[in-house]
C-alpha cells in the first residue's frame, strides 16, 4: 500500500493561482513561517518546492498556494479535493527569524505574496507593526487581499497597469513611504528576483536590514545536490538548507537571475507535451 | 581436480560501443550464459585451510565455503552461506572493490588471476533472486522499537540484523525512494535498481517499516524519536554534502555537483525525459573533475546521455586514482578521455552565463604527503583551455550537517563526521549509534554494511542490559 497525501480542499484564487489544503499532520506539527515543502505528484513526477503558506497543527493540514507555470504545477492544479499526492516532504529550510523587531515592511510581488503571508501573519501575532505592500500585474491577478489585510496594520495594493486604481510597482509605494519619513527596522521582500533586487537597492541606500526569500531551482531540498546554490556575501550557500531567507544586501542577484533559466528549454518542451496530451483527451 | 587456469573465467559484457548509449547493465554476469561457467570458475578455488581471501573481506564472508557449495551445485545453500555475514550479496558482488579486498588476498592471485570471488558472489545472489523467491520470514517480536535514520547500506544492514532478532525497526528516509547511494548515486548500468528494490522488499518481509519523505532533524528531532518510544537510534545518513572547488565560474550554468547530475539521472530518471518530468542538461563536451568511482559514474552517464567528448580531469596520475580498476577500464573502453595530471583553475562562460571553456594547468607529482600519495604540484606556464559546455564536480562529499545541527550533544569531527566508539558505533549520546559514510566520510558499500552490522550487535546488547 502506497501512502498518499490527500488534498482536503481546493480553491482557485485567480485563474492561474490555486490554494490547496493537504493532509500532512507531521509536517503541520513542525511547520514554521519561512519553511517550505517539496511535492511529487506521481512516480514520473518532478520534485517541486512550494512555500508553506499556512498550517493548522490541530487539523493536521498544510496550505500551499501555487501559480500554474509549468507541467508540474498545472498537473497539480488539475487535481481535486479527495485525490492524493504521492510525496510531500517537509518542513524544509530554516524558519524565518522574526524576533526583536517593531516596525516591519512586508513587500510581496505577485505570488511572492503567498510566501510573505505566513511571515506577516506571525509578525502581527507578535504585535509588530506591519506595513504590507503587495503588487500584481492587474486587478484580476490580485490574491490574498483579505488575508493580508488581516495580517498587516496597513495594506497597499499596487497593479502594474493601474486596473485597481493604484498604478505602479511595489517599489514606488515603498519609496513614497520612505520619503514620507516612515522608519522600518526590517524589510521582508518576496517576489520575482528582479523585484527583490530593486527593493534591496532602495533599502541599501536607506540602510534598512532586508530579508529576501530565494526560490532557486531545487532537487532534494536537503543540501545534497547543490543545485540551489547562490552566492551570499561572496560565499556559496544552499537555498534549501541555509535559506530560503537570506540577507538581501549580500545576495548576488544577477547570478541568481541567470541560474533561474537553466532548464527553460526543457520546461517548455515538458509543458508543450503535457498540453498536447491534454488536447488529445 | 583443481582447475589450473591462470585467468578468471571471462564474464559476459555488453559491447562498449553499444552500452555507452544505453543504461542497461554492463556486465551480464555468469547468469547470462550458464551455471557451467560459474562452476568452472568455482573450481579454481583451492579451498584453502587458512583462507587469506577472508582477511580481505570487511564482513568476513565465508568465501571457500560458499564457493565449495557452488561446485557441489547447492546454490541456495551457497546463497544462505554468504547471507550469514553479508546482507546484500547481489549488491556487493557488483560494486565491492574486490581487487583491493577479498581478491587482493586470494592465493591464486600470486600466480595469475585470483578467483573471481565477486563475480561468484553476484552469480549466487542472482540465482537466488531468479529461482528462490524469498519466503516471508516470521520472527517473534520482542516489543522493543529501534529507529534507523537513512536507508543506505549501513541503515539497511542494521535494520535487517535487528529485525531478524525480533526488534521492531522503523527506517526513516529523507528521499521518496529507499536505498541511499545505491539508488541515487550508482547508475543503473552498474547496479540495476530492481535488485536494490528486491533487497528492500525482503526487509519489509521481515517486518521492517520504511517511512519515506522523513527528513530527520526537521520532521522529528532525535529527542522526539526517543519520546515516541524508540529505545535506540542508528544514524546511517551517509555523506551527501557535495564539495565545490572554490574556483571562479563554478556557479555558471552547466556546472553540476556529481550528486546533482547523478541524482537527476538515476533517482529522477532524467534519461527518460520528457517521459519523466525531471530534466538534466548535458553539453557536447563534458569535463568531470575527480578520479573516484563517483567521477567514473558521472562520466559514463554523460556519455550515455549523448555527450560526444567526455573528459576525466584528474590532478594526479592513474596510479593514484581511487576509482575501482574495473570502472577505469570500463570508462576507457566506452571512450572516456583521461586528462591526467591536470587541474582546473577557472571556468569561463558565455555572455548569458553558460559554461564555455575551462582553464586548466598541468601538474607533476612531488613529495609524498600524509596518506602516502605523491602530492601534485603545478607546472608553471602550463595553462591551457579546454572547450566544454558541462562541468561536473566529483571531488568528494562530506556528511550532511542537518542532524548534527539539530541534535545537541552529538559529537562530530571538524569535517562533519560523527564521532563514535570504533567497536560499537556508539555516539556521544546514550542509545544513539552511527555508522557508514556519516562516520567515515565517503567510503564503500561493504564498510557501511559492516558498520551497520556492528552497531546492530551493540544495540542488542544495550537493549538487553
Ligand atoms: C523555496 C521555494 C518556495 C517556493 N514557493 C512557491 C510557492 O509558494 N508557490 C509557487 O507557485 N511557487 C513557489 N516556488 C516556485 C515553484 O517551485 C516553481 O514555480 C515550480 O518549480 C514550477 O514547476 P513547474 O514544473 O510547474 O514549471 P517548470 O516547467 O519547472 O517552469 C515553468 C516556468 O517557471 C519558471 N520557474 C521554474 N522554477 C522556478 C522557480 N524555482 N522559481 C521561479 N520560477 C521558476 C521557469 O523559468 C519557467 O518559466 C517556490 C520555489 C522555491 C525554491
Ligand atoms: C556515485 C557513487 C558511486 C559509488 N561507487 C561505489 C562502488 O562502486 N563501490 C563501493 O563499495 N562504494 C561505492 N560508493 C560509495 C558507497 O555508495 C557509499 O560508501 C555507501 O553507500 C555509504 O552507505 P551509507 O549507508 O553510509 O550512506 P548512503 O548510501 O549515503 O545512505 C544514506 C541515506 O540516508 C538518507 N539521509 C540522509 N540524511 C537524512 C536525514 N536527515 N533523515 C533521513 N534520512 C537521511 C539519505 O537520503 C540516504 O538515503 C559510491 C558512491 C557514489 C556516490
Ligand atoms: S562482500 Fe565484497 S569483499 Fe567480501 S567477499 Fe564479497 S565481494 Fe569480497
Ligand atoms: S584464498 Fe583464493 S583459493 Fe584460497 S580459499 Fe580464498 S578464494 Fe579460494
Ligand atoms: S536542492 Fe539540493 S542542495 Fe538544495
Amino acid at each position: 500500500m502506497v501512502h498518499m497525501y490527500n488534498i482536503v480542499k481546493k480553491e482557485k484564487l485567480t485563474p492561474q493561482v490555486t490554494l490547496m489544503e493537504i493532509n500532512a499532520p507531521l509536517v503541520a506539527k513542525k511547520a514554521e513561517p519561512g519553511q517550505f515543502i517539496i511535492f511529487r505528484i506521481d512516480e514520473d513526477g518532478e520534485r517541486i518546492p512550494l512555500t508553506i503558506a499556512d498550517y493548522d497543527r490541530d487539523k493536521g493540514i498544510v496550505t500551499i498556494i501555487f501559480q500554474e507555470v509549468g507541467k508540474s504545477t498545472k498537473k497539480l492544479g488539475a487535481m481535486d479535493a479527495g485525490q492524493g499526492i504521492l510525496d510531500f516532504v517537509g518542513p524544509l529550510g530554516k524558519p524565518s527569524h522574526l524576533d526583536g523587531v517593531k516596525k516591519v515592511a512586508v513587500i510581496g510581488g505577485g505570488l511572492g505574496t503567498a510566501i510573505a503571508y505566513p511571515q506577516a501573519k506571525k509578525l502581527k501575532s507578535l504585535r509588530v507593526q506591519v506595513d504590507a505592500i503587495i503588487g500584481f500585474r492587474n486587478k484580476d491577478s490580485i490574491i490574498l487581499e483579505k488575508e493580508m489585510t488581516a495580517a498587516s496594520s496597513r495594506l497597499f495594493v499596487t497593479t502594474d497597469d493601474g486596473s485597481n486604481g493604484n498604478k505602479g510597482f511595489v517599489t514606488d509605494t515603498f519609496k513614497k513611504l520612505l520619503s514620507e519619513g516612515k522608519i522600518y527596522d526590517l524589510v521582508i521582500a518576496i517576489g520575482p528576483l528582479i523585484m527583490m533586487k530593486a527593493v534591496c537597492e532602495l533599502t541599501r541606500e536607506a540602510e534598512i536590514k532586508t530579508v529576501i526569500s530565494m526560490n532557486s531551482i531545487m532537487v532534494d531540498g536537503t543540501g545534497m545536490c547543490g543545485c540551489c546554490r547562490l552566492t551570499v556575501g561572496g560565499k556559496i550557500k544552499f537555498a534549501c538548507v541555509d535559506g530560503p531567507d537570506f540577507p538581501g544586501h549580500e545576495v548576488d542577484f544577477d547570478e541568481a537571475i541567470s541560474r533561474q533559466d537553466i532548464y527553460r528549454q526543457e520546461e517548455r518542451l515538458s509543458l508543450e507535451r503535457h498540453e498536447c496530451r491534454l488536447g488529445k483527451n | 581436480m583443481i582447475d589450473q587456469t591462470l585467468k578468471k573465467v571471462e564474464i559476459l559484457e555488453q559491447d562498449p560501443n553499444t552500452r555507452n548509449k544505453n543504461f542497461l547493465e554492463v556486465a551480464l554476469g555468469y547468469m547470462g550464459l550458464s551455471e557451467t561457467m560459474a562452476k568452472e570458475e568455482a573450481g579454481r578455488c583451492l579451498n584453502c585451510k587458512y583462507p587469506k581471501c577472508m582477511d580481505g573481506c570487511p564482513v568476513g564472508v565465508q568465501i571457500p565455503q560458499f564457493i565449495e557449495l557452488i561446485v557441489s551445485g547447492d546454490l541456495e545453500e551457497a546463497y544462505q552461506k554468504i547471507r550469514e555475514t553479508n546482507s546484500l550479496p547481489a549488491v556487493c558482488g557488483r560494486v565491492c572493490p574486490q581487487e583491493s579486498q577479498c581478491e587482493a588476498k586470494c592465493v591464486r592471485g600470486t600466480k595469475g588471476e585470483p578467483v573471481a570471488i565477486g563475480r561468484l558472489e553476484r552469480f549466487v545472489a542472482d540465482w537466488h533472486i531468479k529461482y528462490a523467491a524469498n519466503k516471508p520470514i516470521h520472527v517473534a517480536k520482542n516489543g522493543k522499537k529501534v529507529a534507523v535514520i537513512g536507508s543506505g547500506p549501513a541503515g539497511l544492514t542494521c535494520a535487517g540484523d535487528l529485525a531478524k532478532s525480533g526488534y521492531e525497526v522503523t527506517i526513516f528516509e529523507a528521499f521518496h525512494t529507499p536505498g541511499g547511494v545505491l539508488m541515487y548515486g550508482i547508475p543503473e548500468f552498474r547496479l540495476p535498481k530492481a535488485l536494490v528494490q528486491k533487497e528492500i522488499d525482503q526487509l519489509r518481509a521481515l517486518g521492517v517499516e520504511v517511512r519515506l519523505n522523513m527528513v530527520i532533524g526537521r520532521i522529528y528531532s532525535l529527542d522526539e524519536l526517543k519520546q515516541d518510544g524508540y529505545a535506540a537510534i542508528f544514524i546511517g545518513s551517509g555523506a551527501g554534502l557535495p564539495s565545490f572547488m572554490g574556483i571562479p565560474g563554478e556557479n555558471l550554468k552547466g556546472v553540476f555537483s556529481a550528486n546533482e547530475f547523478l541524482t537527476r539521472i538515476n533517482l529522477m530518471k532524467a534519461y527518460k525525459f520528457p517521459e519523466c518530468d525531471t530534466p538534466v542538461k548535458v553539453g557536447k563536451n563534458v569535463a568531470v573533475i575527480g578520479g573516484g568511482n563517483v567521477a567514473m559514474d558521472a562520466a559514463r552517464c554523460a556519455k550515455r546521455m549523448g555527450a560526444e567528448k567526455v573528459y576525466i580531469v584528474y590532478r594526479r596520475s592513474e596510479e593514484e586514482m581511487p576509482a575501482r580498476n574495473e570502472e577505469i577500464h570500463h570508462a576507457k573502453e566506452e571512450g572516456i578521455i583521461f586528462k591526467l595530471l591536470t587541474a582546473p583553475t577557472k571556468i569561463m562562460g558565455t555572455e548569458d552565463g553558460w559554461v564555455k571553456v575551462m582553464e586548466c594547468v598541468e601538474m607533476k607529482l612531488g613529495e609524498r604527503d600524509g596518506d602516502g600519495r605523491r602530492r601534485p604540484v603545478i607546472i608553471k606556464g602550463s595553462e591551457h583551455l579546454l572547450p566544454v559546455e558541462t562541468v561536473i564536480m566529483a571531488i568528494g562529499q562530506s556528511p550532511n550537517p542537518l542532524i548534527k545541527d539539530t541534535t545537541a550533544g552529538l559529537k562530530t569531527e571538524p569535517w562533519g563526521g560523527i564521532v563514535v566508539e570504533e567497536e560499537t558505533g556508539a555516539t556521544s549520546l546514550p542509545g544513539v549509534y552511527a555508522g557508514g559514510d556519516a562516520v567515515t566520510g565517503a567510503a564503500t558499500v561493504i564498510l557501511a554494511m559492516g558498520a551497520g552490522r556492528k552497531a546492530a550487535q551493540a544495540i542488542k546488547k544495550y537493549l538487553q542490559a
